[in-house]
């Protein structure tokens, strides 16, 4: 069995969920550090006013990178690591749906962060910002490759998650072990459904937007051209109507978390679950209808900015449900204070700050005021960097020991949340203020009259507290690996499926699928006790797993190939490219993932 | 194609539906947003170019009437195709698989013609913004008939050398459900280009 | 091959009546005349004024026929029209609402 391999070959050829996971975790932490040192070089250059540290021009591409890397290389594929590692044992599957698929995507995300990170070799990083707004964009303003590694790089990012929508969407439609109802899956796993619904029709949105820029650029055409009847905006538009529903699939998923880690630290099943639910599925509804929220200053008109600033406040009711819902589930509960569990309260009270400041700006005549300021660069760090890796992190304190079979460690854990904490609010809660005195956004310096070098000099020194703490998490990972405290099965006392199996899981995860009976398992102890008996036996015939491939690398290799040949501006060069991708598919089609080996 | 490692592992899904099947409909609720953004783009530019040629100008309704006939028929001959299959008729599937690839080329050469007239009457797609919307989306479907032919392609070979047997329909199913929907859009296409102009 | 025997259960029903040769025939017989009657509304002056709401309600029914019939929609199980009309839907409101942002609200002028 190729499972039980772990050479190197085995890992890229693997089509393991578990693996895959991992990977996805390790990849996105090491976009995280890049991200982060972005970060201190911006901090650095904000420091005092009129400071030179580095040129306007890398200063842009500073920020471009960072915003484009922390969402779509960090945030997205961190959450993506845990739906990998943790969905399939949630629902009681063996697998996903399609695990060669699922390794496409892994492979597809990473090419395509190392596409759009290779742009720094060329000296072109893009530097347009991440919203990237037309017509700056257009051939005639960016004539450099800057942009292009950005439309290229970010559809390649585009076409794994949708693969990764579609196969989680199958794989807890379809693998549910018998008896795990809709009403009965953890709520990490119902947000990995939404989340997977969002990806699936958000994603799109976005690759036509970059297809119309790419034709724009490579083919001389005038969507964003307002010289031949084209309109910049309408780039705002469709980057808004993926845009905003993204902004529910970054924070989908760490609500997700803490609402299966606050019920286990309390020791009481979540307060109104059906409520969680259905308020995750109106979030990912709703979210398609409050996207012109960020274009009140195109001037929409009255009709349209009203509809946009009901829409948007409505959507702060089921958020706000939920919070309700997770301190009603701490209420009167045996609370441990674990690290998880700190970070999940953190992600409570910094992200009830950060939503807050989004209903200010919700109002359209206040946000004429904030917008493109540090205010709003503010809030959104309260609700993706407080709110959403404060989510993604507790659920890494917490199913650390079922992927490794080892603890975290708890001191060090502890210090690596109260560092992020306080580093976090030091460098953040400063810029509301500098942003009200009219600090804008995207610029590389500031006048000394304005009075705001004190908030930038604290917010400096706040970000290297959170270097700090960042690089306490990375050693803490690695310790911990290494001679982390053993872990059995189900350490936390948890309820939900993936504590039945031994940790770290068998290749195979269930000896043999189990029946579920009830929303928490493994807390009724006539029911942990006929799921254990078939989740902790060693197997007379393990079960059968899919081979691995090289199908998955070989196509996504031709992917990123392709995109990176339309570079060229020749017509026939991508054509190369889709050739090669044409013959892996078919060779993909005829593979049979369970041929036996030699046979 | 069988890529449904776990279902076929322990016999069970819980639906009791297929995961590829389930899979292949989600994909295609994707690609409803994909159009959806295409024909919006295409619908907020209506009336929006500066310069000719204007659809007014261009569009050639009776032209493009017979080949939305033709992709409509082909749909048709899809559905007849998955029969044949599912009957175990060999030389019946074959034969409508292979109307399916005519129909579907013959939409194409029309695209194709279509096109190059288009472009003879000084429509392209650096023109103006109809021109750009124009041939942005009818391009795009045109490539997913394009994909689908060569599906097709391959779903004839294998059934002309008797591997699409009936319990190998799903996989003959799925390609149909690709084709319909690339029949659908080009029913959305039609109405909102062509006919209100 | 569970997934194909599955498959084939699912679709056990649609052998007799829904699912037979006849009837796709049909099907094909009413697109074919429903698109002759949007080609003849197009040509048909006295008709202009009613133009959009006639032809965009005639290829809701083309769509909704091939979607129901030909792709099986209605005679499958409910998940499959879930997950689709999911897209569909979000779909055609992205659709409407930027029609009417920009044919119907136009933007102020600075």
């Amino acid at each position: 069995m190729s499972a039980h391999n772990n050479g190197i070959w085995s890992w890229i050829t693997t089509v393991d969920h578990k693996r895959i996971g991992v990977m996805y975790f390790v990849t996105a932490l090491v976009f995280f550090v890049i991200a982060g040192v972005e970060a201190l070089v911006i901090r650095i250059q904000l420091w005092r006013p009129e400071n030179d540290f580095i040129s306007a021009e890398t200063y842009s591409q500073m920020f471009t990178m960072h915003g484009t890397t922390m969402i779509f290389l960090v945030a997205m594929p961190m959450a993506v690591a845990f739906f990998n590692f943790i969905v399939p044992l949630q629902i009681g599957a063996r697998d996903v749906a399609f695990p060669r698929l699922n390794a496409l995507s892994y492979w597809t995300f990473l090419f395509g962060g190392i596409f759009l990170n290779s742009s720094f070799l060329f000296g072109a990083a893009p530097n347009t910002s991440w919203v990237a707004y037309a017509n700056l964009t257009s051939s005639q303003f960016s004539p450099g490759h800057n942009v292009d590694f950005w439309l290229l790089g970010l559809s390649i990012l585009g076409i794994s998650s949708i693969m990764g929508g579609v196969n989680f969407i199958t794989t807890i439609i379809n693998l549910r072990a018998p008896g795990m109802k809709l009403m009965r899956m953890p709520l990490f796993t119902w947000m990995t459904l939404v989340t997977s619904f969002i990806l699936v029709t958000a994603l799109p949105v976005l690759a036509v937007a970059l297809i119309l820029l790419a034709f724009d650029r490579f083919f001389g055409a005038n969507f964003y051209q307002p010289m031949a009847g084209g309109d910049p905006i309408l780039w705002q538009h469709l980057f808004w109507i993926f845009g905003h529903p993204e902004v529910y699939i970054l924070i989908l998923p760490s609500f997700g978390v803490i609402s299966d880690v606050i019920p286990t630290f309390s020791r009481k099943p979540l307060f109104g679950y059906p409520i969680v639910v259905y308020a995750g599925i109106m979030i990912g509804f709703l979210g398609w209808g409050v996207w012109s929220h960020h274009m009140f200053t195109t001037g929409l008109g009255p009709i349209a900015d009203a509809f946009f600033v009901a829409s948007t406040m409505i959507i702060a009711i089921p958020t706000g449900v939920k919070i309700c819902n997770w301190i009603a589930t701490m209420w009167g509960g045996q609370i441990r204070f674990t690290t998880a569990m700190l970070y999940c309260i953190g992600l409570l009270a910094i992200f009830t700050l950060g939503g807050l400041s989004g209903i200010m700006h919700a109002s359209a005549p206040i946000d004429l005021q904030q917008h493109d300021t540090h205010f709003v660069v503010a809030h959104f760090h309260y609700v993706v960097a407080g709110g959403v890796m404060m989510g993604l992190f507790a659920g890494l304190y917490y199913w650390f020991p079922k992927v490794t079979g080892r603890f975290m460690d708890e001191r060090l854990g502890k210090i690596n949340f109260w560092t992020y904490f306080v580093g976090f609010n030091l460098t953040f809660f400063p810029m509301h203020i500098s942003g009200i005195y009219g600090m804008p956004r995207r610029t590389w310096t500031y006048a000394a009259e304005l009075n705001i070098a004190l908030p930038n000099m604290l917010s400096t020194i706040g970000a290297f507290i959170f270097a700090l703490s960042a690089l306490i998490l990375v050693y803490t990972i690695i310790k911990s690996a290494i001679s982390g405290e053993p872990a059995g099965p189900n350490p936390w006392n948890a309820a939900t499926l993936e504590w039945s199996i031994p940790s770290p899981p068998p290749h195979y995860n269930f000896a043999e699928i189990p029946t579920v009976r009830s929303r928490e398992p493994l807390w009724r102890e006539e029911e942990r006790r006929e799921i254990e008996a078939v989740t902790l036996k060693v197997p007379d015939v393990e079960p059968v797993m899919p081979n691995s491939s090289y199908m998955p690398i070989l196509l996504a290799f031709g992917v990123a190939l392709t995109w990176g040949l339309v570079m060229t501006g020749k017509w026939w060069a991508p054509v190369i490219g889709l050739s090669y991708v044409g013959v892996c598919i078919l060779m993909w089609a005829f593979e049979d993932p369970f041929a036996r080996k030699g046979a | 194609m069988s890529d449904t490692a776990v279902a076929e592992d322990h016999h069970y899904t819980a639906t009791g539906l297929p995961t590829w099947k389930v899979g292949f409909w989600t994909f295609l609720g994707s690609e409803c947003l994909f159009f959806a953004s295409l024909i919006s783009t295409y619908m907020v530019y209506k009336g929006a170019s500066t310069t000719g040629p204007f659809p007014a100008d261009v569009l050639n309704i009776p032209l493009t009437s017979v080949s939305t006939f033709v992709l409509l028929m082909s749909s048709l001959a899809m559905v007849l195709a998955l029969d044949g299959v599912r009957r175990g008729d060999k030389r019946l599937a074959s034969f409508w698989l292979a109307m399916v690839i005519v129909l579907g080329g013959t939409f194409l050469g029309f695209q194709v013609y279509e096109f190059t007239h288009f472009v003879h009457e000084g429509l392209t797609i650096s023109g103006n913004v109809f021109g750009s919307s124009f041939f942005v989306l009818t391009g795009f479907h045109g490539a997913h008939v394009t994909v689908g032919v060569i599906w097709m392609t391959v779903l004839f070979i294998m059934s002309l050398r008797g591997k699409l047997t009936p319990a190998e329909a799903l996989k003959v199913e799925i390609a149909g459900l690709y084709w319909h929907f690339v029949d659908i859009v080009w029913i959305v296409i039609f109405t909102l280009i062509y006919l209100l102009q | 091959m569970s997934t194909s025997e599955i498959a084939a259960e699912a679709h056990g029903h649609d052998q007799g009546g829904h699912g037979s040769v006849g009837f796709y025939w049909t099907i094909a017989g009413i697109l074919g005349v429903i698109t002759a009657v949007e080609v003849a509304v197009f040509y048909i002056d006295a008709l202009a004024p009613a133009l959009a709401p006639i032809l965009l309600t005639l290829s809701a029914v083309k769509f909704a026929m091939v979607v129901m019939f030909f792709m099986h929609l209605k005679f499958d199980s409910k998940v499959f029209t879930v997950v689709f009309l999911t897209g569909l839907s979000i779909g055609t409101f992205v659709v409407v609402a930027l029609v009417l942002l920009y044919q119907f609200l136009p933007r102020l002028k600075g």
